[in-house]
């Protein structure tokens, strides 16, 4: 009889509270934002902070009750900017970005100046005379921006890292992660890009690559459309105005012009 | 002064006693949410709450229930359930009422649950022999010794902030470093009014 008694004592203690508790929460329960949870609903998931907010949590409420812009979720691009837009009706139209390597230095194209063993990252290695590779400002190839990726949109082949733009959400992650500062987001419709990033002279960057800027000007001579300037040796091209007329591409003596369809 | 009358027990909670700095009980929230004043007060209310919710709870069960039916044994586990029911209550009226309170305490008012400075004065209650006023009574005073213990070292956190710490002690070491120096502060009060 001695082991009835204290169960039924804390098991109609546990009874009690558990009711009390039950009936607590149905008085007390807390109305649910509707609208929140139906954007939320909406936005990818990711929880990439892409939008500047602590997650789609975060971003949802933001949308909802402060204001915030449609169109900052990278991730979702289009897709996600207008059902969002529906939802609070206003226009969802967003420019489409993807992320760029400006650099083309595969290891066909330039060689190592020191043989590199130590931690595996761009930024360790970047801390250690600049890096293994004869050019101080290209891709290191240890791939720091394929470990942040999300969507499995950025790979190192031979060396270089290489964007896959059909995967690429334009979250941003890579382009802070990069020690070189050498991704960068360009417009989804941008013509060409110059896959170079480094403003040595252009004797110095013949010696280190054989594909790099060397800020000859001919690019810019050519261009009928005042869309490609160098700058401190270094060409770039203003997707604004360029209309993939190639003709720099076809004049650039080291081939670091890239143009799309 | 008479070591049962309600000021004594009072002060003793408050001061002598301390259940933090001198007990050393309530240790984790005590370093958890004490980086921000307002967080603090408020985890400090809600402690308070509980302790005399707790307290006005488990000295009738105890007495009137467990105690006759020769069941003493059973003080913790009996205690235990109805400091977690009482704390889920708190939280789901702080959802309710006091929403950014409840978003700011975050994981630390479920832990209220098994903070052991709730446990530890419902438990002093009985040991020491009070009545269910002085329980009352015991329980204000352990929650505003909590309250104060918190809201000081809130203070000497948001001076740290600015301080320049050597990066070694970054952190949780210059935080238990300091909270030592206000524990040992409060042996000053040992003996004050003979308790």
């Amino acid at each position: 009889m001695s082991i009835v008694l204290p169960i039924v004592i804390l098991a109609g203690i546990g009874l009690l509270l558990g009711l009390i508790l039950s009936v607590a929460s149905a008085v007390l329960a807390v109305p649910r934002d509707e609208k929140v949870e139906a954007v939320r609903a909406v936005l990818p998931g990711a929880n990439c902070g892409a939008c500047g907010y602590s997650g789609c949590d975060g971003y949802a409420q933001g949308l909802v009750h402060e204001g915030a812009k449609v169109g900052l979720c990278s991730p979702g691009g289009t897709a996600v900017a207008e059902a969002t837009g529906r939802l609070l009706g206003v226009d969802g139209a967003v420019e489409v970005k993807t992320a760029l390597v400006h650099c083309g230095g595969c290891e066909e194209f330039t060689s190592r100046k020191l043989h590199y063993s130590g931690i595996p990252s761009c930024k360790a290695a970047s801390q250690f005379y600049g890096g293994d590779w004869k050019c101080g400002f290209g891709c290191l190839g240890y791939g720091d921006c394929v470990k942040v990726c999300e969507f499995d949109a950025i790979h190192v082949e031979n060396g270089l890292a290489r964007v896959d733009p059909s995967q690429c959400r334009a979250c941003g992650l890579c382009v802070k992660q990069c020690p070189k500062g050498i991704i960068s987001l360009v417009p989804g419709n941008a013509k060409g890009v110059v896959r170079c990033s480094s403003h040595d002279k252009g004797a110095v960057v013949r010696k280190a690559c054989s594909v790099g800027c060397i800020g000859c000007m001919k690019c810019t001579k050519v261009c009928q459309h005042d869309a490609i300037h160098v700058d401190h040796f270094l060409a770039s091209i203003d997707p604004e105005k360029c209309v993939g007329c190639g003709e720099c591409a076809a004049a650039c003596p080291s081939k670091c012009i890239s143009i799309f369809g | 002064m008479d070591k049962g009358s309600l000021l004594a027990i009072l002060i003793g909670g408050l001061l002598v006693n301390n259940f933090v700095l001198s007990q050393f009980l309530g240790i984790c929230p005590f370093l958890g949410v004490s980086t921000e004043l307002r967080s603090a007060v408020g985890m400090s209310l809600a402690v308070i709450f509980v302790m005399l919710m707790a307290s006005a709870a488990t000295w009738p069960i105890y007495t009137y229930l467990l105690v006759p039916n020769d069941l003493a044994y059973l003080q913790t586990i009996a205690f235990i359930l109805i400091i977690a029911a009482l704390v889920q209550l708190v939280e789901i009226a702080l959802k309710r009422f006091i929403p950014p309170l409840y978003k700011s305490l975050g994981i630390y008012l479920p832990l209220i649950t098994t903070n052991c400075a709730v446990l530890g004065v419902t438990i002093l209650n009985i040991d020491s022999g009070y009545g269910f006023v002085q329980s009352l009574v015991n329980a204000l005073g352990a929650g505003l010794g909590f309250m104060l213990a918190m809201v000081m070292f809130a203070g000497v956190r948001e001076r740290l902030e600015s301080a320049d710490i050597p990066s070694g002690l970054k952190g949780l070491p210059i935080t238990l470093i300091s909270a030592s120096l206000v524990s040992v502060s409060f042996l000053g009060f040992q003996g004050l009014f003979g308790l």
